[in-house]
């Protein structure tokens, strides 16, 4: 009853409240995200396919068909998706089992489903499913949440999903990144901080004895280790693993180091020449180092602080638990990949995967994040503006 | 509805809670990015430099070596260098066909170079300009072709053994390009080009470019004409006589100048490593054929020693005239032979020379008149004037493996080894030292050292720099440098070397025949050493023939070589001070 009357009243209040601030920063990053997809993949995509544009076409087409997605996604009440939680979930399952006969092999990595001609990375369907499905489960779960079994059942049915995107598509980051989600709209609904806490020592623990039991291997027999335990070497000494693991990461460093304060201008980067792997996708934050400088990173990562500030007040000013949760969810997303992308780029963590929402190229994961930004517009919609 | 609020209030809060965790996340990000990009950049841009640099050096032009007219022995001509670029070869098979045959290759060879996978792989130097070109206009993927600079020799074999030639890298092997090497070589300069991954070159980076200092011209008193005048006589002298070898040295007495040095049969510094005509070069094990190589390189003028003989005399009366032991009024008598101790020493002329003074003695090469002067300065004195002449060190010619003298030790020296090395036997010098001793024993009793550069100049001209060599003063004095003069003057005039004389021209000289060791064997050296003007040298010549068949006397066959060298090079010296002055 109570949402209904607000909904009511901010159409009276303003018809449709677009919250343009976060609109802008979007839009921005998408264009930079082109702009940056275009300057380090154009060199080689000369070489390899002979159309510098390649890259950036496929991108174009994807921000254009996700702009397009968001904008009927904000017009779309959001508790209109409520309703499709325990599709979200089960849907995500089927499409992750559905890689096991049909998947699409890319870089040696199993991940992406052809549907319709448009390849779709099952991952990132995954991650919006879950905010979609945990936004809807916690509310329905109520004052439930705050008992350990309904902490438990939150945590388990994300580990489910996080699980087999691990063991079908040997993608571990995206399985990080969907526990992360779970845990920070769990910790948002939940009043406590001790479990929160707890859990953190936990997960910090692991990571601790990750890193010893690797490096107490290495000294015994390095051969024991998986290509896992070779990247926390690698990640530790990565001039030690230039010729091999730690090569992309030895290649980001220079990158990033030889930008030095003012970057070596638009186009000029020297790294993204054969020399960078994966220069447009994970590591392209690495080129906007050396061409923009610190102040061209610095810049990026304020814009993301904006986005994510943005989305802080979204969720703080949403009518409802379901639309806060639904925005903490799309923010815990981004703010997690930022975090870990730049934090891979600059070895500051092993290297894993993760590309930078909104500027890596990557069609799926520019899709569903412009998707998300729409649930997050539709939500701002009801907001009532005497509330900002 | 209070829970409600209740529960926006705790979820509110920490959703701020996870912005500021955000933000601290993003600020230690921040703070890692400044480490990066300001305090370790300068390492990491170092780093990313080398990685993206290919440096490629740029050959110097080596210096010429220019003869006394201006004349060029020694110059540069432009080669090519072909190398491949594993990562821009797009067709292998047609590479390795196209090198292996241009380039007289194996296939085999080509092929291990092309298939390495190596950022550049030198194929070939010295490609001559014409094959190298051939091959550029083929425009194959990732071959390259650089030019480069090659040493040439204009005259082929003149003066082949003290010019020496240049190996692979352009660098000195043997001779003056080896002494003068740092003058010569100049300074490599290198192009730093900024390349993708694969080696392309990146041309909007520009390249960086060092060039290259050409070495510096070296201007050496070698006279060609004088030198090609001298081969030729020595060419002649050897087919006529059948020798092993013959040496000719020219050299101005008073600076140490020399103006020609020959040691035929010569080698052609073009093809420094082909054997010499009969000899196959396969025939032959790798060490076989480089101790053949260096047997063909190798300078009889100063790398190898001999017994002197008779034109060793020059230095037993020097020193005697000098010790006061002799004068050359002193009368002598010759009976054939001389007993040392309980040795009979003979003379060559069988029946004895008879009554002689010192100036006869030495016109007629008398061996017991010598011995006599020998022993009377006695060892210790001898010893030191072969001291004091310079005869115990080298001579410090400009030119690498110079041999030093071998002579008993002086405690070994007894009256029969005194003896012996009076008349130039049982001991050994290199026909460098012989010529420079009698030089400064003729020149006023200055001992010079023999050479060849006189300066090294840049090559635009802007700096030159003269060579100095050291000069010891008062070797013998004035007097008996005189004295030596005039005796020497008497022995070409009216003694043993009077078919060294040159009409128009005062000539000294003295010859010598020496019979090789181990004596019996039947092979001797026959030499003379002449020099004129008589009363102030200005040309001193040392023509040594080694093993000549038939007629082996010094003052037969060696003195009329050194007659016909000074008939034609003292007008041509005569004309050209004149046109100096």
């Amino acid at each position: 009853m109570a949402q209904r009357n607000v909904s009511r009243r901010g159409q009276q209040k303003g018809e449709s409240f677009m919250d343009y601030s976060l609109l802008f920063i979007v839009l921005f990053l998408v264009g930079f995200g082109m702009v940056m997809v275009f300057s380090s993949s154009s060199y080689e995509a000369n070489l390899e396919l002979g159309d510098s544009t390649s890259y950036l076409r496929q991108q174009l087409f994807a921000s254009i068909l996700g702009l397009v997605a968001m904008m009927v996604v904000a017009n779309i009440p959001y508790h209109f998706w409520e309703r499709f939680a325990l599709l979200a979930y089960l849907g995500s399952i089927v499409l992750i089992f559905l890689i096991i006969p049909f998947g699409h092999t890319s870089g040696g990595a199993t991940r992406w489903l052809y549907i319709a001609g448009i390849s779709l990375q099952v991952a990132e369907v995954a991650k919006l499913g879950m905010i979609l499905f945990l936004a809807s489960f916690i509310c329905k779960l109520g004052k439930g949440i705050q008992s350990n079994k309904g902490f438990a059942i939150v945590l388990g049915l994300a580990g489910i999903v996080a699980g087999l995107i691990y063991v079908i598509t040997t993608n571990l980051s995206s399985a990080i990144i969907i526990m992360a989600i779970a845990a920070l709209m769990l910790f948002v609904s939940c009043p406590d901080y001790k479990r929160f806490f707890l859990l953190g020592v936990i997960a910090l623990a692991v990571a601790a004895a990750m890193v010893f039991y690797v490096v107490q291997t290495a000294q015994a027999h390095v051969d024991d280790l998986d290509f896992r335990g070779v990247r926390i070497l690698a990640w530790l000494d990565p001039e030690a693993y230039s010729s091999d693991t730690g090569f992309q990461t030895l290649q980001a460093l220079y990158a990033i180091g030889s930008g030095g304060v003012l970057g070596k201008g638009l186009g000029q980067s020297m790294q993204k020449r054969g020399f960078l792997p994966e220069a447009q996708n994970d590591m392209i934050f690495s080129i906007i180092c050396e061409e923009l400088g610190l102040f061209g990173g610095i810049a990026v990562i304020i814009m993301f602080l904006m986005l994510i500030w943005r989305l802080m007040i979204i969720a703080n000013n949403a009518p409802d638990l379901y639309g806060a949760l639904l925005v903490v969810g799309v923010m815990g997303h981004i703010a997690v990949q930022v975090i870990l992308n730049i934090a891979v780029v600059t070895n500051t963590i092993p290297n894993t995967g993760i590309s930078l929402p909104f500027i890596s190229y990557g069609g799926s994961s520019v899709m569903f994040l412009l998707i998300e930004i729409g649930i997050t517009l539709s939500v701002a919609k009801g907001i009532r503006l005497k509330d900002l | 509805m209070e829970g409600k609020m209740n529960h926006k209030t705790y979820h509110r809060s920490k959703t701020v809670t996870v912005f500021f965790l955000c933000v601290l996340a993003l600020l230690g990000l921040a703070a890692r990015l400044v480490y990066l990009m300001v305090f370790q950049s300068e390492y990491y841009t170092l780093k990313a430099k080398e990685l993206h640099e290919r440096e490629r050096s740029i050959k110097a032009a080596r210096g010429r070596i220019i003869d006394a007219n201006g004349k060029i022995l020694a110059d540069n001509k432009t080669v090519c260098t072909v190398s491949v670029i594993h990562s821009q070869i797009t067709n292998a098979e047609e590479v390795i066909a196209v090198l292996s045959k241009e380039l007289g290759l194996s296939e085999e060879y080509v092929r291990k170079r092309v298939e390495k996978y190596s950022s550049i792989e030198k194929i070939k130097s010295n490609v001559e300009k014409a094959v190298g070109d051939s091959i550029r206009a083929r425009k194959l993927d990732g071959v390259k072709v650089d030019e480069d600079y090659k040493r040439y020799y204009p005259y082929d074999t003149l003066a082949s053994k003290a010019l020496g030639f240049t190996g692979g890298d352009n660098q000195g092997i043997i001779g003056l390009e080896v002494i003068y090497e740092e003058y010569l070589k100049g300074e490599a300069g290198t192009i730093l080009t900024v390349t993708d991954a694969k080696g392309v070159e990146q041309d909007e980076e520009g390249e960086e470019r060092v060039e290259p200092v050409s070495g510096r011209d070296l201007y050496i008193s070698l006279d060609i004409n004088i030198q090609s005048y001298a081969t030729q006589l020595a060419k002649q002298t050897m087919e006529t006589k059948e020798a092993d070898r013959v040496s000719i040295l020219v050299m101005n007495p008073q600076n140490g100048e020399i103006l020609a040095m020959v040691d035929v049969p010569e080698f052609d510094l073009n093809n420094p490593y082909t054997l010499p005509d009969g000899m196959d070069a396969l025939a032959f094990s790798e060490k076989k054929r480089q101790e053949l190589l260096n047997a063909m390189w190798r300078n009889g003028c100063i790398n190898d020693t001999y017994e002197p003989g008779s034109t060793f005399k020059i230095i037993t009366a020097a020193a005697g005239l000098e010790s006061g032991a002799v004068k050359p009024t002193d009368t002598f008598n010759c009976p054939g032979f001389i007993m040392v101790e309980d040795r009979k020493i003979r003379c060559h002329k069988v029946g004895g020379h008879g009554a002689e003074d010192f100036v006869q003695g030495t016109m007629n090469s008398c061996n017991p008149v010598f011995i006599t002067v020998g022993l009377r300065i006695g060892v210790e004195r001898y010893y030191s004037y072969f001291r004091q002449f310079g005869l115990l060190d080298k001579t410090g010619i400009d030119l690498p493996g110079e041999a030093g003298t071998i002579m008993h030790k002086m405690e070994n020296i007894g009256p029969v080894e005194l003896a012996t090395i009076s008349f130039g036997q049982s001991f050994q010098i290199t026909p460098i030292q012989l010529a420079t001793t009698a030089a400064s024993i003729v020149n006023g009793g200055r001992r010079v050292t023999p050479h060849f550069a006189v300066r090294a100049v840049t090559s635009d001209g802007s700096d030159s720099q003269s060579f100095t060599y050291p000069v010891r003063e008062h070797v013998v004095s004035d007097e008996t440098s005189e004295t030596m003069r005039y005796i020497l003057e008497q022995v070409v005039a009216d003694g043993s070397g009077r078919n060294g004389a040159v009409e128009g021209y005062r000539v000294g000289g003295k010859t010598a025949t020496s019979q090789t060791l181990p004596r019996g064997s039947g092979k001797y050296i026959a030499s003379f050493l002449g020099f004129a003007p008589a009363d102030n040298p200005q040309v001193l010549a040392l023509a040594v023939i080694h093993n000549p068949k038939g007629t082996y006397y010094g003052g037969q066959i060696a003195a009329p070589v050194v007659r016909q060298l000074f008939e034609n090079i003292l007008p041509y010296l005569d004309e050209k001070s004149y046109t100096d002055k």
